[in-house]
């Protein structure tokens, strides 16, 4: 038989434990039953959330100077300056939620930022609401307009070629190079908005699986190049491809990624193979890339 | 006859508006010490552009002139202006040629519109790191039309091209209309100021900023010098 005391003990215990077992189930508690600093209901939850699992990278004031950021290449994201690399709104302009929820559900290829795709929507959500209280640009600008993608037409050599002849005009090459492996003439000069020295993406990079930084469809490729990485040296070409001419581009970039199953490579093989795309040779003063350039550009992925 | 010429001379003067803003700071813009070498630029990378210069080019971080001059110092009036709401109505424009932004620091009003030109025969990219204001960055093909853009914040903007990583320049964003940037003589006018108090701020993109206090009474010139430091590299 137990004493009172015993069995008082043990009660005292289980509902402390049953307590503590309430307030994990009640989600994060950022330590404030109330809203501090005007915060809404939403941003109160975000901050509790950021608190676990973002303030290590992003920092306390969300500058991206946080414990572990020095550690981290690229760097991450500065909050405070309100420029995103991952949008479907155009270069300069604020992203939409949509966008931001995106990226915490992908996370950001090629970096250190993880998917969080386990977290609920609600939970994102609250994040989204929080980080936006970093800058005052959310209270002055309103998002930019979504940018217009007109339907993808078929994929035929045709649209490849015209994507290439594209490809050569634009002169992505000069950073991204003639087989898109991030080796073109400037990239090893190439730095963020930050200065810290940054690689073109290489499309040849992954094997099957090639994602891209903002995704992994056709149309998160032709968002990628008409809105622009922001932040980064990739300028946005919106104001210089047309909307239809971008899906020829689009198909032309997806050959780049010679191991990858897609149609795009499938219909250029049966045309003939990489070949038939004729490249202007280029100057001889262009093409030597300095060992160094070759060494770098195979590190990182 | 004298009488008619000097009817026509009063009466000019009378209409003329410039009468009730005629108030003017000059002065020259001047460097003690030894500024750094600027280094020649390697413009090897794109042929198209390092053929149109018979030497190469130089760094245009601190550009000096005879006698200590110091050009592409941004002086304007940063406090005490009576008209920082007036945007002009003509654009500014920046060009790309030769692989180099002209000017090298393009002063500019609040809201007033900008024009970004480029007359190679390479791609750039326009990229403003701006952090006060948006950043965009915009590719711009030759041949592709002027790329049309204003900032609405006043701030110092560093211009780069990611492609040719040599080529910097500025933007100076700035909220009065009373501005000036020296050329290789080191000269600066800030004309048609009604009578105040003002401060006057010199900008150098390497050697900061300098500030003088100055009053207009009615229509004399003031003269004001900043003399900076150069730094030795």
């Amino acid at each position: 038989m137990m004493k009172s005391r015993t069995i008082s003990l043990s009660l005292l215990l289980m509902a402390a434990l049953a307590g503590l077992a309430f307030a994990q189930n009640a989600g994060i508690s950022s330590g404030y039953p109330t809203p501090k600093n005007g915060f809404t209901d939403s941003q109160q939850r975000g901050h509790g959330l950021y608190l676990r699992y973002c303030v290590y990278c992003h920092g306390v004031y969300g500058d991206g100077n946080g414990d572990n950021a020095q550690f981290l290449d690229p760097r991450p994201r500065d909050f405070t300056a309100a420029t995103f690399k991952c949008r479907s709104t155009p270069t300069g302009t604020l992203p939409l939620d949509s966008d931001l929820i995106h990226t915490l559900i992908r996370g950001i290829e090629t970096t250190n930022m993880p998917s969080w795709r386990p977290l609920s929507d609600e939970n994102r959500q609250d994040l989204v609401a929080y980080i936006k209280t970093f800058s005052d640009r959310w209270k002055t600008e309103k998002p930019g307009d979504p940018i217009k993608i007109p339907p993808e037409p078929a994929v035929t050599i045709e649209s490849i070629k015209h994507g290439h002849e594209l490809f050569e005009k634009m002169e992505c090459w000069k950073c991204h190079g003639q087989q898109g492996h991030g080796d073109g003439p400037s990239a090893s000069t190439l730095t963020d908005s930050k200065d810290q020295p940054i690689r073109p993406y290489n499309f040849a990079a992954a094997h099957n699986d090639a994602r891209f930084k903002c995704g992994v469809t056709n149309e998160d490729l032709y968002r990628i190049f008409m809105t622009g990485v922001d932040g980064t040296p990739m300028p946005s070409f919106a104001d210089v491809i047309q909307p239809n001419d971008a899906w020829d581009l689009v198909h032309f970039l997806r050959t780049l990624q010679i191991d990858r199953r897609s149609k795009e490579n499938d219909v250029l093989k049966s045309a003939g193979g990489p070949s038939i795309l004729k490249t202007a040779e280029p100057k001889a003063e262009n093409t030597v890339p300095a060992e160094s350039d070759r060494q770098v550009s195979h590190a990182g992925h | 006859m004298r009488t008619k010429q000097l009817l026509v001379a009063l009466l000019t003067l009378l209409l003329c508006p410039c009468l009730l803003f005629a108030g003017t700071v000059s002065g020259k813009v001047t460097y003690t010490g030894t500024p750094a070498k600027p280094k020649p630029i390697d413009m090897s990378k794109e042929p198209t552009c390092a053929k149109q210069h018979a030497t190469p080019v130089t760094t245009e971080t601190v550009v000096t002139g005879p006698n200590n001059a110091l050009a592409n110092v941004v002086v304007y009036i940063s406090a005490g202006a009576p008209d920082e709401g007036q945007v002009p109505a003509q654009a500014v424009t920046f060009e790309q040629k030769g692989c180099q932004y002209i000017p090298h620091v393009l002063a500019m009003h609040t809201g007033q519109e900008l024009k970004v030109v480029n007359d190679d025969q390479t791609s750039h990219n326009i990229h403003p790191l701006a952090k006060i204001n948006r950043e965009w960055n915009k590719s711009q093909p030759p041949g592709t039309p002027p790329i049309s853009e204003k900032y609405d914040k006043e701030e110092f903007i560093p211009v780069k091209c990611n492609v040719h990583p040599w080529m910097h320049g500025y933007f100076a964003v700035l909220k009065t209309s009373h501005y000036d940037v020296s050329k290789d003589d080191g000269a600066f006018k800030l004309p048609n100021l009604p009578p105040g108090k003002y401060t006057i701020t010199a900008w150098q993109e390497d050697y900061g900023t300098q500030t003088a206090d100055v009053t207009i009474t009615g229509n004399e010139t003031k003269d004001v010098n900043f003399t900076f430091k150069a730094k030795p590299y």
